[in-house]
C-alpha cells in the first residue's frame, strides 16, 4: 500500500507540473512566465524524488507480486526480463488507470484564472498536508515533505496573491476568477477523501488521513476569497475517482503527449 | 558643453575603452543602434522559447524534461535582463513588444525553423547556442555598460545550454541506429541556418563597420562564422556525425576550415518573413500578449486599489 500511496503523491506532482509547464513561453507577463515555470520545476522535482522512492520499493517486491501491481504491459515485460524499473518507467509507461493523481490537477489550464484557482486549491492543501508529512515515521517521505513544504509555502503565497489580485482587480478579472473558483470547486472534495492507500498508511501510523487538514484548508480558502471579494462556493456535490485511477477524459490526452517518446522508441536511453 | 565637446567626450570614452552608461551623452545613432540590437536580442530570447518549449511536455525522460524547463526559463530570464538594458536607453518594454508584434523589430531567424524531433533539442543547444555564444562572448566587453553586464550573465548560462545540447547529441550518437540517424538528421537541418546566425557576409553587412568603430561589435560576422565552423567541425568528429557540407576541408595555409557556399537567398527569404514558422512564432507571441491583457489590466487595477487604501489609511 505504501507504493500506491507514494504514487498518489508523485502523480499529483507530475501532472500538476505538466499542466503548469504548458504555460512556458505563453504567459501573460514575462515575469509570471518565469514564476510559473519555476513552480512547474518544483513539482517535477518532487515527482522525481517520489518516483525514485516508489521504484526502489517496487524493485524490492517479490517477483510474483511485481506483475500484479500495474496494468502496464511495458512495465510487466520489463519485470519479466528481470530488469529493475526506474522513475521514467513509472512516469512514461503507466496508462490512465494506473495513475493515482486527484482529478483537480489534471484539469486543463483554460485561462490564467483557472490555472490560478487550480493552483490555489492544490497549494493550500499541500501546505497543510505536507506540514503533517514532515513528521512522518517514514524517513524518506518526511525528507521529501520537508523540502516540498518550503516550495509549497512560496507556491501558496503566489497563487493566493493572484486570487486576490484577480478577484479584486477589474470587473472582468473578478468575473473570470469567480467563475474558475466555482467551476473547480467540485474537484476539491477528493483531496480529503481517503483512498484505500491513504487509510492503510494512516493505520500504519505513517501519515495522517487527508481529512485531518480539511478544516484548515477551508478556513484558508475562505479567508483568501474574502480578501479577494469573491464568494466561497456552496456546492456540496464533489467529483472523485482520480485516486483510484478513474480519471477525466483529459488524462488520456495528457499521457499520450507526455509518453509519446518512450512509447514510440521503447527501451532507449535519452 | 557644446554638442561638439559632448561628441569629443563620448569619442574619448570609446577610444579609452571606458563603458558608456545610461546617463552619459551619446550620439543618436549610437542609441538607435543599441536599441535595435538589444531589443532584437531580447526578442530572440523570447521567440527562442517557443521552438524548445514545443518539447517540454514531450521530453523523453524526467531528467531531460527538468533540464529543458530550466533552460527555457533561463531564456525568459535573458529576455528580461535584455529588455531592462534596452529600457535604460529610453524605450519601454511595451513599445518593444509592439515592434515585435508588428514585424518592425526582427529576431534571430533561426527560430523560424520547426523543431521536429527530440534530437532538435540537442542540435539547438549544440549549434544554435554554440553560435550564440560566439556572437555573445565579445558583447561582454561591448561599449554600453548595461548591455555588457547583462551579457556576462547571459553567457554563463548559454555555455551551460551549449554543453547540455552537446550531451543530448552525444547520448543519441552513442545510442541505437534510430537515435544516431535522428541526431544526423537534426544536424543536417540546423547546420546551415546556424551559419546564417552570424549575419550576412561582411561585404554586405551595412551596420558592421560603424558598430565595430563604436565597439558595440568586436569582431565581424565572417570572423565569428569562421571560428564557429572551426570549433564545430572538430566537435562533430567527437560525435561521429558527418558534416552536412561536402566542401568542408582543412586549409593548412589559412589555418581554418574552408566551407561551402551559404544559401543567402534562403536567409533573406526567412528574414522577410517567409520561413516555415515565422507566422506561427509571431502569432503565438501575439496570442499570449492579447490573451494576457485582462490579467495585466487586473494587476494594474489591483495595485492602484492597494495604493488608494494605503493613502486613505495614512490620511486617517
Amino acid at each position: 500500500m505504501i507504493l500506491e500511496y507514494i504514487l498518489q503523491l508523485a502523480d499529483d506532482a507530475l501532472i500538476m507540473g505538466h499542466r503548469l509547464s504548458e504555460w512556458t513561453g505563453h504567459g501573460p507577463i514575462l515575469e509570471q512566465d518565469i514564476a510559473i515555470t519555476n513552480t512547474a520545476l518544483d513539482h517535477l522535482g518532487r515527482a522525481r524524488s517520489l518516483y525514485q522512492y516508489a521504484a526502489e520499493i517496487f524493485n524490492a517486491l517479490p517477483a510474483d507480486k511485481k506483475t500484479e501491481v500495474f496494468n502496464s504491459v511495458a512495465i510487466n515485460t520489463t519485470v519479466q526480463t528481470g530488469k529493475a524499473i526506474d522513475e521514467d518507467d513509472l512516469a512514461f509507461l503507466r496508462d490512465v488507470r494506473d495513475y493515482r493523481n486527484m482529478l483537480l490537477v489534471e484539469q486543463p489550464n483554460n485561462d490564467w484564472a483557472y490555472t490560478i484557482a487550480r493552483s490555489f486549491y492544490f497549494d493550500a492543501f499541500c501546505y497543510y498536508y505536507f506540514g503533517f508529512l514532515c513528521q512522518s515515521s517514514d524517513a524518506t517521505i518526511a525528507a521529501i515533505a520537508t523540502k516540498s513544504l518550503k516550495e509549497t509555502t512560496y507556491h501558496l503565497r503566489w497563487s493566493s496573491e493572484w486570487v486576490i489580485r484577480l478577484g479584486d482587480g477589474t470587473e472582468e478579472s473578478h468575473k473570470r476568477m469567480q467563475h474558475a473558483i466555482n467551476e473547480l470547486w467540485m474537484y476539491t472534495g477528493e483531496m480529503f477523501v481517503a483512498s484505500s492507500a491513504d487509510s492503510a498508511i494512516a493505520q500504519a501510523g505513517i501519515c495522517p488521513l487527508p481529512e485531518t487538514v480539511a478544516a484548515q484548508w477551508k478556513n484558508k480558502v475562505a479567508d483568501i476569497l474574502q480578501e479577494a471579494t469573491l464568494t466561497l462556493p456552496t456546492g456540496t456535490w464533489m467529483q472523485q475517482g482520480g485516486k483510484t485511477g478513474v480519471h477525466s477524459e483529459h488524462m488520456g490526452y495528457l499521457l499520450a503527449e507526455m509518453q509519446f517518446m518512450q512509447r514510440t522508441y521503447p527501451g532507449m536511453e535519452w | 558643453m557644446a554638442v561638439q565637446s559632448f561628441q569629443e567626450h563620448f569619442d574619448s570614452l570609446i577610444d579609452r575603452d571606458i563603458s558608456i552608461e545610461p546617463k552619459d551623452w551619446m550620439p543618436d545613432d549610437y542609441r538607435k543602434t543599441l536599441i535595435r540590437q538589444i531589443s532584437q536580442h531580447a526578442h530572440s530570447e523570447i521567440i527562442g522559447m517557443l521552438p524548445e518549449g514545443n518539447w517540454i511536455t514531450r521530453a523523453p525522460s524526467l531528467r531531460r524534461k527538468a533540464v529543458l524547463l530550466a533552460k527555457v526559463q533561463d531564456e525568459a530570464g535573458h529576455g528580461l535582463y535584455l529588455y531592462s538594458a534596452a529600457e535604460t536607453l529610453g524605450i519601454s518594454r511595451d513599445e518593444m513588444y509592439e515592434q515585435l508584434h508588428t514585424g518592425k523589430a526582427k529576431y534571430s531567424s533561426i527560430f523560424n525553423y520547426p523543431t521536429l524531433t527530440w534530437a532538435d533539442m540537442g542540435a539547438i543547444g549544440w549549434l544554435v547556442d554554440g553560435a550564440a555564444i560566439m556572437n555573445q562572448v565579445p558583447l561582454c566587453r561591448t561599449s554600453y555598460g548595461p548591455y555588457a553586464r547583462a551579457m556576462v550573465r547571459v553567457c554563463k548560462e548559454e555555455s551551460f545550454h551549449q554543453r547540455q545540447g552537446f550531451e543530448i547529441m552525444l547520448t543519441l550518437s552513442k545510442g541505437t541506429e534510430v537515435q544516431r540517424k535522428m541526431a544526423q538528421d537534426a544536424f543536417n537541418r540546423w547546420w546551415w541556418p546556424s551559419l546564417m546566425m552570424f549575419g550576412p557576409p561582411d561585404a554586405e553587412s551595412p551596420n558592421t563597420e560603424q558598430s565595430v568603430h563604436w565597439r558595440i561589435k568586436r569582431f565581424t560576422n565572417d570572423e565569428l562564422r569562421q571560428k564557429f565552423v572551426d570549433v564545430t567541425t572538430e566537435q562533430a568528429k567527437v560525435l561521429g556525425l558527418e558534416m552536412p557540407d561536402k566542401d568542408i576541408k582543412w586549409n593548412e595555409e589559412r589555418g581554418h576550415y574552408d566551407f561551402g557556399t551559404i544559401n543567402w537567398d534562403e536567409f533573406w527569404n526567412v528574414v522577410k518573413g517567409n520561413g516555415p514558422c515565422n507566422k506561427q512564432r509571431i502569432d503565438a507571441r501575439k496570442k499570449a500578449w492579447e490573451e494576457g491583457k485582462w490579467v495585466r489590466d487586473a494587476a494594474m487595477a489591483h495595485a492602484e486599489k492597494r495604493k488608494q487604501k494605503a493613502n486613505n489609511v495614512q490620511a486617517a
